[in-house]
């Protein structure tokens, strides 16, 4: 694979984004570094074709936002909203990732090896999210679809108003909020659970050792009795 | 027993100003079902507007331009701040943000038509973007909101300008909903939800929180699209001053400023009367805070909230915006309660003129409704082809009255132009009352 190198000490963000949102057929299968981001906001955002992008050290937020095909893997640690609205790819956070991490994605696999913030995974629309750490408070809030494992403990108010989404936790979960609830795992979620874990490097870990959470549907239609859980 | 008694007169039975009909109508609702009142549209009652504003037009002092001969230019640019693709629309009139969802396919497919027939722009809503409109649309803003709902960056960059949605005149600092009537086959895939449920729309940001986060937000949504768009920020008026100096300061392009008046899909009843402010208190701090950043002209300021003719459009711009929004408005010319189905409306319980039920998904016009027989009743060119001609005459009206105050650009109307009727608009337009030389709060009797 060709690799090319962008040093943002010497190259301003806006030129690299440029380059990198340029015509799918000659990007197809680039390698690509950037150097020195030094917690630069919206590295690699926006980006549609087939390439994989390493950012050498510490981002800003959104970092890899609204990605689609693109692989981007952070070697360092990630700011607000990383892979916000990610439609498709993969985005690799090797370090800890800040607040509302993976917000609004439809698709693709984040992967957090640390700690991820509050807000993770919030509103999730349908992408798969893997924290190797441990979430802060109100993760999965009003989630709607797609699958969030996390391999450590969850904050408060874990899945508060949540939809159709499907959360895994290996560690304790100090609150749920309002309409989540524990499920018993179905043999297909197992299968979602280990092929997760599979992918995020995480093949040892057994899916057995994890606790599934979802919505109770109980808040789906708005009714005056359920009105202190609003 | 037949004696004659002296007639006493009998004090005629009297309705309290407070406890009126409709505010009694209301408690024996809601002890009937314990649920508080959900509606469309924006606040009834009556608030300080523009119609309490007038017109000096030209006399012995100034001198008018001739009607229909000499030139009054309607046209606007917005975005020219940061944007490399500005827009450019022949009337300061655009059509303002309305989710596909809460308006019908075809209702969204005929403010496409009519806006582009007219040269100006449309605005899609919560929920996303749909072919219906983008192809009929030749400008289409493409609104980013809180829930997200139908997000993608591929109809980012298939706008032709980003609007970041922080709130709404009818309901600033509330989110949204959608009743389950209205949550069809279509608009939950595109809002990745499950069929037929209430849908919440929620009221922040998922993933930004104050005034520097939107800068970074705007930057964002700049970088994606390779700084190409312009991007507005759109409030509802509560505290314009700051609201207007700090969206400028995060980088925004155009500010939407949209008052207590401003229509909406569904809210709770007590939510459209009672918060937020008139869009004519709105509009001279709003200015103000442009014109201490110097950014007057530069950041293109559009407002909106029950605007309805030429007159509306006109006092807006001479108070110092540069383009006005309609949603209210514009669904009446597309057919929203019109008297031909008045049969259908006494169904519904309700009367032409007065039906505002939109979150049920009814509406016998076809256009607040997903349910596919109404929404046939709607054709999207006929209707599209009203707009278009309301909108010319909102425009020739507002040219009127701008000739007859000597200007030659509708953006040359200016407070001066403008007096009031009532001491409350003086005081909120900052213009004197008729008459007088009075402003309250500025100049002295
Ligand atoms: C049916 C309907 C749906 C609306 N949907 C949205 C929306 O999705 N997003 C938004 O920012 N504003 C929405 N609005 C508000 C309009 O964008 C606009 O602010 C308001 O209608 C302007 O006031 P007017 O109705 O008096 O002209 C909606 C309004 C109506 C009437």
């Amino acid at each position: 694979m060709e690799t090319l190198t962008f040093d943002l000490d010497a190259k301003p963000l806006r030129e690299v984004n440029q380059f990198l949102h340029g015509d799918a057929s000659s990007l197809n299968g680039k390698e690509i570094v950037i150097e020195n981001p030094n917690g630069a906001h919206s590295i690699a955002v926006g980006l549609k074709s087939d390439i994989h992008v390493t950012i050498k050290g510490h981002a800003g937020y959104y970092a890899a936002g609204m990605n689609q095909i693109a692989k981007v893997t952070i070697e360092g640690s990630a700011g607000s909203g990383v892979a916000e609205n990610m439609m498709s790819g993969m985005v690799h956070v090797k370090g800890f990732a800040s607040n509302a991490a993976g917000a609004t994605a439809n698709g693709g696999l984040l992967v957090i090896d640390g700690d991820a913030g509050l807000r993770t995974a919030i509103a999730l629309k349908g992408a798969d999210v893997v924290v190797g750490g441990s979430v802060g408070s109100f993760s999965a809030f009003m989630a709607q679809a797609g699958n969030f494992v996390i391999l450590g403990d969850a904050g408060e108010g874990l899945g508060d108003s949540i939809y159709e989404a499907k959360i895994f936790v290996r560690g304790k979960v100090k609150s749920l909020g309002a309409d989540c609830e524990e499920k018993t795992m179905s043999p297909e979620d197992r299968q979602i659970l280990a092929d997760l874990l599979a992918k995020s490097g995480y093949a040892d870990v057994s899916p057995d050792s994890f606790k599934q959470y979802g919505s109770a549907r109980t808040l789906y239609h708005f009714h005056v009795d359920n009105a202190g859980a609003y | 027993m037949s004696e004659q008694q002296p007639k006493i007169p009998q004090t005629k039975p009297r309705f309290s100003a407070t406890f009126d009909e409709s505010t009694m109508s209301e408690i024996r609702r809601a002890a009937a079902t314990g649920i508080y009142d959900i509606r469309g549209a924006g606040a009834k009652r009556k608030v300080p507007h523009f119609d309490d504003l007038l017109f000096l037009g030209a006399s012995v002092s100034r001198y008018p331009l001739e009607g229909y001969r000499e030139k009054c230019a309607t046209d606007v640019v917005l975005g020219a701040r940061f944007a490399k693709k500005p827009i450019h629309l022949k009337t300061p009139v655009t059509i303002a943000g309305m989710s596909f969802g809460s308006l019908s396919a075809n209702a969204k497919e005929a403010l496409g038509r009519g806006a582009s027939a007219a040269g100006t722009s449309t605005t899609t809503g919560d929920g996303g973007m749909t072919q219906e409109e983008r192809g009929h649309s030749s400008i289409l803003v493409y609104q980013y909101l809180p829930s997200r709902y139908g997000m993608n960056p591929d109809d980012l960059r298939k706008a032709d300008a980003i609007e970041v949605v922080i709130g709404q005149g009818a309901k600033p600092g509330g989110g949204g909903m959608l009743l389950g009537q209205k949550i069809t086959k279509r608009v939950a895939k595109m809002r990745c939800l499950p069929e037929g449920i209430d849908q919440r729309s929620s009221c922040r940001h998922p993933d930004w929180t104050g005034p520097d986060d939107l800068e970074i937000k705007i930057a964002e949504i700049r970088e994606i699209t390779d700084w190409e768009k312009p991007i507005y920020v759109k409030i509802g008026a509560t505290r314009p001053y700051f609201d207007v100096a700090l969206a400028v300061k995060a980088g925004a392009d155009v500010v939407v400023l949209d008052g207590m008046q401003g229509g909406t899909a569904a809210t709770q009843e007590v939510f459209i009367e009672h918060v937020g402010i008139p869009i004519l208190a709105a509009i001279r701090p709003a200015v103000q805070a442009l014109q201490d950043l110097g950014m007057h002209r530069k950041v293109q300021l559009i407002v909106s909230g029950g605007i309805r003719n030429g007159a509306d459009v006109a006092k807006a711009l001479a108070l110092g915006a540069d383009a006005v929004a309609i949603g209210t408005a514009a669904l009446i010319a597309l057919g929203d309660n019109d008297p031909h189905w008045e049969e259908e409306y006494q169904k519904l319980g309700t009367t032409a003129g007065a039906y505002d039920d939109w979150h049920e998904g009814r509406d016998p016009a076809g256009i607040t409704t997903q349910d596919p027989e109404l929404m046939k009743r709607l054709d999207p060119v006929k209707a599209g082809h009203r707009l278009a001609n309301y909108l010319a005459v909102m425009t020739m009206e507002a040219q009127v009255i701008a000739r007859a105050c000597g200007k030659s650009h509708l953006h040359n109307l200016e407070p001066e132009d403008l007096v009031a009727l009532t001491l409350e608009a003086s005081a909120m337009a900052k213009v004197p009352l008729a008459g007088t030389s009075w402003i309250p709060g500025v100049t002295g009797f």
